[in-house]
């Protein structure tokens, strides 16, 4: 029951990869990581499936190792 | 320029139980807290016709404003006590909030967009006004026996009701109760006495709360800043209030130091970076405090029931603990009077829990999601929270998840145990559990609110629909009927039908002609039904009385 779709489906990878890149120029850590988090809400509300964006939520979490989140239910 | 306001002090009386046989004294329903919560239920019994005897450990009103936004359901709740118009004059009215980030708005939101209500989203008052009136409105009835200096010491809770002792300044007495309600707030000595856990979240921040005098040009809004330059990295929250006074609430760091924080000096450096030098500015009550979201498990423990902040505890953003108190009440109120007085099954007690707990979950819920926003734990939950606002300014997208505490809503009783299932009730209605909403109406020509005219006398309403108000379905005994007419047949053909000129009720409510609703007598809807019988309307009353048997075979 795969609603997130995990087949590759970027046209241009190496290009949206430059893009993301460049738009972190010249920004610190801290500005940086609210640059990202603007993009996660913008892509966020773009989707707008909450089941999705859960199931995005959860795999990517566990693609870093961290396996799942302790506080997935609050 | 301190705070005008003197509070009263209520005279002690020496019980009479101190000079009887045994010092000892029954009493049928006992009131434990003469704060809001307390006060409120003594009145909702009294109107209902139940006496009970009230104690309070002190003889005067809430020191400062504590809880200050009274939103719009409470309202309600006081206006059917006879209170609700004293509210609108005396306090301040609002419907708008403000967001500001660093030095500029974010966003502003309106609470209450719709016209067609009698009472506004939040009306602000300083809590000891309420509990003036409220001591003032129980003493007028003759029912609630006010004893001032009077502290529940002990309790031992006995299957035919608990036992209390009862310290005066003339010595101790005890109290046997039918039913204990203990109002006595988060930190509830029968809570305690009786052992019972209360369990959660803590929250390490520090906030410090202020009522100020000052002359600010600024509208009846609720203010809320995240990161303002005059007091980087945290939040302000600035409320009007009544006699020219405001609430402000600053958050600290959480290792800051309560007593020297409080300090009027400290406090006036605070405003002074905030408004500039020129202000004048009167520091009255100011407090430090931190908080946790914490509830009982259970609400009702034998013939004892907490109601209010001794049952569940929430931080102050979105004015979640006085307002959720005041519907505690207003829902065991009813339920208290309907067995004591009305010969409904005790059982139906228990339904006071089953409705409570879950909205007490609720309540806690919107309360700790606000607090995580308000209070970042962690360079990522700072850095989505800044990213949330950043963006609020321009795209409308980022503003719902802005969360400076979601205001107090009515909870919709949802699975309530004396809901009748939805399946013959309207299509569009609003579902069983849901609070009242007001409409406007004309009643014998003249412009009138629907939420008047329903659960009068602390009645179930059969709430029917109609077009001219002619057909009207029949009600059981107990249970008053209300019609809602599209339209006259002819001008004052039927004296006292409320007049739907303006469709809002049918709207508001989800019916049509033919259809109806049971409310029961805190207005919440019971049944729903698309063509009511007798039977199906008796059935729906019994189960709402908490007669699910008599129910099912009906």
């Amino acid at each position: 029951m795969t609603v997130l779709r995990t087949e590759p489906r970027l046209a241009d990878p190496d290009g949206f990869y430059a893009a993301l890149m460049e738009a972190h120029r010249d920004l610190d850590e801290a500005a940086s990581r609210r640059l990202d988090a603007r993009l996660v809400i913008l892509l966020a509300n773009h989707i707008g499936d909450d089941a999705v964006l859960r199931e995005a939520i959860a795999l990517a979490r566990a693609a870093g190792g961290g396996g799942a989140a302790p506080d997935a239910e609050r | 320029m301190p705070s005008s306001h003197v509070c009263p002090r209520y005279a002690y009386r020496r019980p009479a139980a101190l000079d009887g046989p045994g010092r000892a004294e029954d009493a049928r329903v006992v009131v434990v807290g003469g704060g809001v919560v307390g006060l409120t239920l003594a009145l909702d019994l009294a109107r209902r016709g139940v006496a009970s005897v009230l104690l309070d450990e002190d003889d005067t009103v809430s020191v400062g404003s504590r809880a200050i936004c009274w939103a719009k359901r409470t309202l309600e709740i006081y206006d059917r006590l006879g209170l609700g118009q004293r509210f609108l004059e005396k306090g301040v009215t609002w419907n708008t909030g403000r967001v500001f980030f660093r030095d500029a708005e974010a966003y502003s939101f309106d609470l209450l967009p719709e016209q067609g209500h009698a009472y506004p989203a939040f009306v602000n008052l300083q809590q000891y006004y309420v509990e003036e009136w409220l001591v003032e409105a129980c003493a007028a009835t003759g029912l609630v026996d006010l004893r001032w200096r009077n502290r529940a010491a002990a309790i031992e809770n006995r299957p035919d009701g608990p036992l209390l002792t009862v310290e005066t300044p003339d010595g101790a007495y005890s109290l046997r109760a039918g039913w204990l309600l203990a109002c006595d707030g988060a930190r509830s000595g029968i809570r305690q006495a009786l052992g019972l856990p209360f369990v959660g979240q803590v929250f390490r921040d520090r906030f410090l709360i202020a009522d100020v005098r000052m002359d600010l040009p600024y509208p009846a809004e609720r203010r809320f800043w995240f990161d303002p330059p005059f007091h980087p990295g945290k939040t302000v929250l600035l409320h009007r209030q009544a006699d020219g006074e405001w609430r402000m609430d600053f958050q600290l760091d959480a290792d800051s130091d309560p007593e020297a924080e409080r300090r009027p000096e400290r406090v006036e450096a605070r405003l002074r970076a905030m408004l500039g030098p020129d202000v004048p500015v009167g520091i009255g009550w100011a407090s430090v405090y931190t908080f946790r979201c914490r509830r009982l498990e259970r609400f009702r423990h034998g013939r004892t029931f907490f109601v209010g902040d001794s049952a569940h505890q929430v931080s102050p953003f979105g004015a979640r603990g006085g307002n959720s108190g005041v519907q505690d009440a207003d829902n065991l109120g009813w339920k208290l009077a309907a067995v004591l007085e009305g010969g409904a099954p005790e059982p139906l007690l228990d339904s006071y829990d089953a409705e409570r707990g879950p909205a007490a979950d609720e309540n806690i819920l919107h309360s700790s999601r606000s607090t995580d926003f308000i209070t970042p734990k962690s360079g990522a939950a700072l850095a989505y929270r800044d990213a949330v606002l950043e963006l609020a300014e321009t795209h409308a997208l980022a503003r719902p998840l802005v969360n400076s505490g979601r205001l107090s809503r009515p909870t919709v009783l949802a699975g309530s145990p004396l809901s009748t299932p939805d399946g013959g009730a309207p299509p569009a209605a609003l579902p069983t559990g849901s609070p009242p909403v007001d409409a406007p109406v004309l009643r014998d020509g003249r412009p009138d609110w629907l939420l008047r005219h329903l659960n009068t006398g602390g009645r179930f309403t059969l709430l029917a629909f109609d077009e001219t108000g002619l057909r009207a379905p029949p009600a059981p005994p107990g249970v008053d009927l209300v019609v809602v007419a599209e339209r006259e047949a002819a001008p004052g053909h039927l004296p006292g039908v409320l007049v739907d000129h303006s469709g809002l009720a049918a709207r508001r409510w989800g019916c049509v002609p033919g259809e109806a609703l049971l409310l029961r007598p805190d207005g919440h809807v019971a049944a729903g039904f698309r063509a009511p019988t007798p039977e199906a309307v008796r059935s729906a009353h019994a189960r709402a009385l908490g007669n699910a048997v008599a129910a099912a075979a009906a």
